[in-house]
C-alpha cells in the first residue's frame, strides 16, 4: 500500500504523460501480480461498490473534527472533494508510515472490502482509525478508494500503455484484455501480461472504434474543404449518425452479451435484443446503436434513458418504448476477429449477415450520394430524419482501437443556439472546486426569466476566472453552494435537440446544452424568449 | 481612489498602498519598496516599530505584522479606546522580516484570507526541503525547475529559506530581481541570484528559476523546455487549485495567517470586537459570533498579492 501511495503521488505530481507511464511501469515491474491487478483496476477508473455512504462520512467527519457542522459543510464546499476535505481536516503530513508491509491487495481485501461486513459502529471505528492514524497522502488515498474513482489524470489507454511496455505486447492487445468484466486478482494480471495466444474470454467486448469531429473553428465546414480533407467521395462510406446508445453485441457459444460504450453489461435491460440475437450464428460480434424506435423513426432520447434505467423492464415499458439495434459494423465472424480487415470487406459480410437479421435488428443504411455536394444536400435533412448528421468512414479503414484520427469522422449538423441570461451559479468539483463553473440559464417569458438549461463551462480558463469574480461581486442570494446572481450576463448556448418536458418549469428540455460564447455585447433584455424555443419543437 | 491628506501604510502590496494621498507614513524598511511602487515624488515619512506619533487627538504606532519586509499593524489610541488594524499578517517564523507582535487592543481588524480549518501550514523549513528535493530531482533529469512565487515577499522568503540547504545561484525574473535587490539593501540574507537575461540563449537544464505567477503559460515560459513547474502559495493546500492551473507541484507556503494562527491571535490580543477583511470573512465572523465574540465583516477593495487573489 505504501508503494501504491507513492505511485499515486508520482502520478499526481506531474503533468507529463511520459513521466506518468514511467512511474506506472516502474510500479508494475516491482509489485506482485495481485497488486498489478488492483492497481490496474483503480487506475483505469474502476471502483469498488460503495462501502460507506457519503452522509455517514460527513457525519463522522463533523464528530471527529469537533467543528460546527455548518463549518465542515462550508469547508467541503470550498474544497469540492470529500476525500480531500477529510484528509485536510483530520490528517497530518508528519505522521509515520503505518502501511509498511501491507500490500495493496492486503489492504483492499482484508481491510477495505471488509467494511461491508461490519456493523455500523465497527465500520465507523475502522474508518476513524484510518483518519486518526494515517499520514496525509495515505488518508486521502484510502478515502478516495472508499468513495469513488481515483481521478489522477490517468486514462485507461495510459494504463494500457504502461502495461503493454511491461508485457512487451502491442497496446491494442492489452486494451482488449482490459475490456468487460474481470476480477482484480493475480490470475487476471498474469493473463493480462501473458504472451498473446489468441484466446478470447467469452463475454469480453472489443474496444470501440471512435470517430473524430469534422469541423472548423469557427463556423461550418463547406463542401470544398471537406473534399480537400477527405479526397474522393468514392473512398468513403457515409451513414446517418444516430443519437442512441452505442452498443456491442456478442454472440458466442450460445450466449449473448450486450455491452454499452461505457463497458456496462446491459443485456438484461434490452431483453428483446438479447432474445433476437439467439438467431445469430455463434461467434458473431456486432457494433451498433440501440435506438428507441416507433413508426420508422427514433423516439426522443429521454425514452431510451427510461429504458436504460430499468434493470428488468416490464411488459408495458417494452411495449411503450420498443428498441432496435442498428448494426454499423461486424467485428467477429465464426469466432474470428476480423477488425484488421478493411471496412469494405467487413461491410460486405455485415450485409450478408443482415439477410438473416431478426426484426429488431436493422442494417445501418449506406448513403448513396455520389458527390460531396449531393451528400451535403442530404445532410441538410438530418433534423427531419432525427439524426445528428453523418458518419464518414474510409472504406480502407480497419476497426481501430479507440480514436484514430483520419479514418472515421462525424460530420454533425450545426446545433441550435439561443441567447440566455445567467441566473444561478454553483461551484464545480475537483479541479474546478473553488470556482463558479456550473451555471443555470434562463430565457424570457413575458417579464419573467424562466430557467431552461444548466451548462458547465464551455468558456476559456481566463473567462471562467473573470466570470467567477463577477459572480462573487454580483451575488443576490446564497442557497448553500448555489448563488443567484444579478440577471445581467448573456451567453449563447448551443444544444442538439429540444423536447417537451413536464419536469421543467419552462416546459421544455434541451439536449446537451453547452456554452458557445459569452455575449458581453448583449444586455439581458436582448436575450431570447421561450417562444423562440417553442418554435423549434 | 478618493484623495486623502494622510495615509498610514501597513505594507507595500498594492491593495494596501495606493496613490492619491498627500502624505504617507510607513515603517522604515518598507519605504524603498513603497517608493519603487508609488514613485519618487510622493512624500513618505519613515517611522520605526513602536515609535509614538500624535495625529490629531489620537496616538498612533506601528508594530510588526510578520507578513513581508517592513509590514506593520497599526495601533490607534484615542482616550482609552485602542484599535489595531493588522493589515495582512502571519505568525510563522520568516527570516526576511520581523516577527508578529501581539498588541493588546479593544478592536482588532484581522484578515481572513485563509479562514477555513483546512488551512494549517506545514513548517516553512520543511516546504523549503520539498522545493529543494524537487529542484535536485529535476536537475538529475536535466530539467529546469520553474517556481512561481509572488514577486514581493514570497520569492525572497523562498530564497532565504533555501540557504539552509544550498548555496547555489538561483535565476530570477526581472520583476522578482527588483524586489530582491531592495531586500538585500535592507540586509536580508538570501541565496545569490542572477537576473534572467532573455536576449542570450542558453540551456536552463538543472536551474531553479523564480518567476511571478503572471509569467506562467506565457510566451516567456516557452524558453524553458521540459521544465517542471511549481507554485508557492497557501492555496496549494487544495489539490484542485493546483490541477486547474496545471502546475506539476504545489508548495504550501503562505505569508498569511493560517486557521490556527487566526484563532490564536484573536484570542491573544484580547479584543472585545473583531472586524474581518478579505477571503473567508463571513466564515470567521459566524464562528466568532457563535463563540460569543462581537464580530463583523468589513467590505474592502480587492487584494493584490497572489495568495489573497486566487478568487
Amino acid at each position: 500500500m505504501q508503494r501504491f501511495t507513492e505511485l499515486y503521488r508520482e502520478l499526481d505530481q506531474t503533468t507529463s504523460t511520459r513521466a506518468k507511464v514511467a512511474a506506472m511501469v516502474d510500479y508494475f515491474l516491482t509489485v506482485d501480480a495481485g497488486d498489478v491487478a488492483w492497481a490496474t483496476f483503480f487506475l483505469s477508473g474502476r471502483r469498488v461498490r460503495r462501502l460507506v455512504g457519503a452522509a455517514d462520512l460527513r457525519r463522522w467527519l463533523t464528530q471527529a473534527s469537533e467543528l460546527p457542522e455548518w463549518l465542515v459543510e462550508e469547508t467541503y464546499a470550498s474544497v469540492g472533494d470529500l476525500a480531500e476535505t477529510i484528509a485536510l481536516l483530520l490528517s497530518d503530513r508528519q505522521r509515520d508510515r503505518p502501511f509498511d508491509g501491507v500490500s495493496l491487495t492486503d489492504f483492499v481485501t482484508n481491510q477495505l472490502l471488509v467494511l461491508a461486513q461490519l456493523d455500523d459502529e465497527a465500520r465507523r471505528q475502522a474508518v476513524l482509525s484510518w483518519w486518526q492514524q494515517l499520514p496525509y497522502d495515505a488518508c486521502y488515498l484510502v478515502n478516495k478508494l472508499m468513495t469513488g474513482a481515483l481521478r489522477v489524470g490517468v486514462s485507461q489507454t495510459l494504463v494500457a500503455t504502461a502495461l503493454a511496455e511491461v508485457a512487451q505486447l502491442p497496446r491494442p492487445v492489452i486494451l482488449h484484455r482490459m475490456m468487460g468484466d474481470w476480477q482484480p486478482e493475480a490470475a487476471f494480471a498474469e493473463a493480462l501480461l501473458a504472451p498473446d495466444d489468441g484466446q478470447v474470454v467469452l463475454s469480453r467486448p472489443y474496444p470501440f472504434a471512435l470517430a473524430s469531429p469534422l469541423e472548423k473553428q469557427p463556423g461550418e465546414l463547406d463542401v470544398s474543404s471537406v473534399e480537400q480533407m477527405l479526397g474522393e467521395r468514392a473512398g468513403w462510406q457515409a451513414e446517418w449518425k444516430w443519437d442512441g446508445i452505442r452498443g456491442q453485441l456478442i454472440r458466442r457459444e450460445g450466449k449473448t452479451f450486450l455491452w454499452s460504450r461505457g463497458e456496462d453489461l446491459i443485456t438484461n435491460q434490452f431483453p428483446e435484443i438479447a432474445k433476437a440475437a439467439e438467431s445469430l450464428p455463434d461467434g458473431t460480434v456486432i457494433d451498433g446503436e440501440l435506438l428507441a424506435w416507433r413508426d420508422g423513426l427514433p423516439m426522443e432520447f429521454s425514452a431510451l434513458q427510461r429504458r436504460i434505467g430499468r434493470k428488468k423492464p416490464g411488459k408495458k415499458t417494452l411495449h411503450d418504448i420498443p428498441v432496435i439495434m442498428r448494426a454499423y459494423d461486424l467485428l467477429e465472424v465464426d469466432g474470428i476477429d476480423i477488425r484488421a480487415q478493411t471496412l469494405r470487406s467487413r461491410r460486405q459480410q455485415l450485409a450478408a449477415l443482415a439477410s438473416v437479421f431478426p426484426r429488431t435488428f436493422q442494417l445501418s443504411e449506406v448513403i448513396g450520394a455520389r458527390s460531396w455536394v449531393q451528400l451535403q444536400a442530404l445532410r441538410e435533412q438530418s433534423r427531419a430524419r432525427r439524426v445528428e448528421g453523418l458518419m464518414l468512414k474510409s472504406l480502407d479503414s480497419d476497426y481501430a482501437t479507440g480514436r484514430k484520427r483520419g479514418d472515421w469522422w462525424k460530420w454533425k449538423i450545426e446545433p441550435h443556439t439561443i441567447d440566455a441570461v445567467m441566473l444561478y451559479a454553483q461551484a464545480g468539483h475537483g479541479r474546478r472546486s473553488n470556482l463558479y463553473t456550473d451555471y443555470t440559464f434562463a430565457v424570457w417569458r413575458g417579464d419573467e426569466l424562466v430557467p431552461v438549461a444548466k451548462a458547465y463551462s464551455g468558456l476559456s480558463n481566463a473567462e471562467i476566472d473573470t466570470l467567477d469574480k463577477w459572480i462573487r461581486a454580483h451575488t443576490r442570494e446564497r442557497f448553500g453552494p448555489v448563488r443567484s446572481v444579478e440577471p445581467l450576463q448573456v451567453f449563447e448556448l448551443a444544444f442538439e435537440a429540444i423536447a417537451r418536458s413536464s419536469r421543467h418549469k419552462s416546459g421544455v428540455a434541451l439536449r446537451f446544452p453547452r456554452i458557445r460564447r459569452w455575449r458581453r455585447d448583449l444586455s439581458a433584455d436582448q436575450a431570447d424568449s421561450l417562444m423562440t424555443l417553442e418554435q423549434l419543437l | 481612489m478618493r484623495r486623502s491628506e494622510l495615509a498610514l501604510i501597513t505594507h507595500a502590496h498594492a491593495d494596501h498602498a495606493r496613490r492619491g494621498a498627500d502624505r504617507y507614513i510607513a515603517v522604515r524598511d518598507s519605504v524603498p519598496i513603497l517608493r519603487a511602487r508609488l514613485g519618487n515624488s510622493v512624500r513618505i515619512d519613515a517611522v520605526d516599530y513602536g515609535e509614538q506619533l500624535e495625529l490629531g487627538d489620537t496616538r498612533v504606532s506601528f508594530h510588526s505584522a510578520g507578513h513581508v519586509l517592513g509590514s506593520a499593524q497599526i495601533r490607534v489610541q484615542r482616550g482609552d479606546d485602542v484599535w489595531v488594524a493588522s493589515g495582512d499578517f502571519k505568525r510563522d517564523p520568516d527570516p526576511t522580516c520581523a516577527p508578529f507582535e501581539v498588541v493588546p487592543c479593544d478592536t482588532f481588524i484581522t484578515e481572513a484570507t485563509f479562514a477555513l480549518p483546512i488551512y494549517r501550514w506545514p513548517p516553512a523549513a520543511e516546504v523549503a526541503r520539498e522545493i529543494h528535493e524537487w529542484w535536485q530531482s529535476n536537475a538529475r533529469q536535466s530539467r529546469p525547475s520553474v517556481l512561481f512565487c509572488y514577486s514581493f515577499g514570497k520569492a525572497q522568503r523562498v530564497l532565504a529559506e533555501l540557504m539552509a540547504l544550498t548555496s547555489e545561484c538561483v535565476l530570477v525574473h526581472g520583476a522578482v530581481a527588483k524586489l530582491t535587490d531592495l531586500y538585500r539593501e535592507a540586509g536580508v540574507q538570501m541565496l545569490p541570484t542572477q537576473t534572467l537575461d532573455l536576449r542570450t540563449r542558453r540551456d536552463y537544464a538543472g536551474e531553479l528559476i523564480i518567476a511571478p505567477p503572471g509569467a506562467a503559460g506565457s510566451r516567456w515560459m516557452r524558453r524553458f523546455k521540459s521544465a517542471s513547474t511549481g507554485f508557492c502559495s497557501g492555496w496549494m493546500q487544495v489539490r484542485g487549485n493546483r490541477r486547474r492551473r496545471g502546475y506539476d507541484r504545489g508548495f504550501v507556503l503562505s505569508d498569511h495567517a493560517d486557521w490556527p494562527s487566526l484563532l490564536r491571535t484573536i484570542d491573544e490580543v484580547g479584543a472585545t470586537r473583531i472586524l474581518t477583511t478579505h477571503g473567508h470573512s463571513d466564515t470567521l465572523v459566524r464562528l466568532l459570533r457563535e463563540r460569543g465574540v462581537d464580530a463583523q465583516a468589513l467590505a474592502l477593495s480587492e487584494p493584490e498579492d497572489d495568495d489573497a487573489a486566487l478568487h
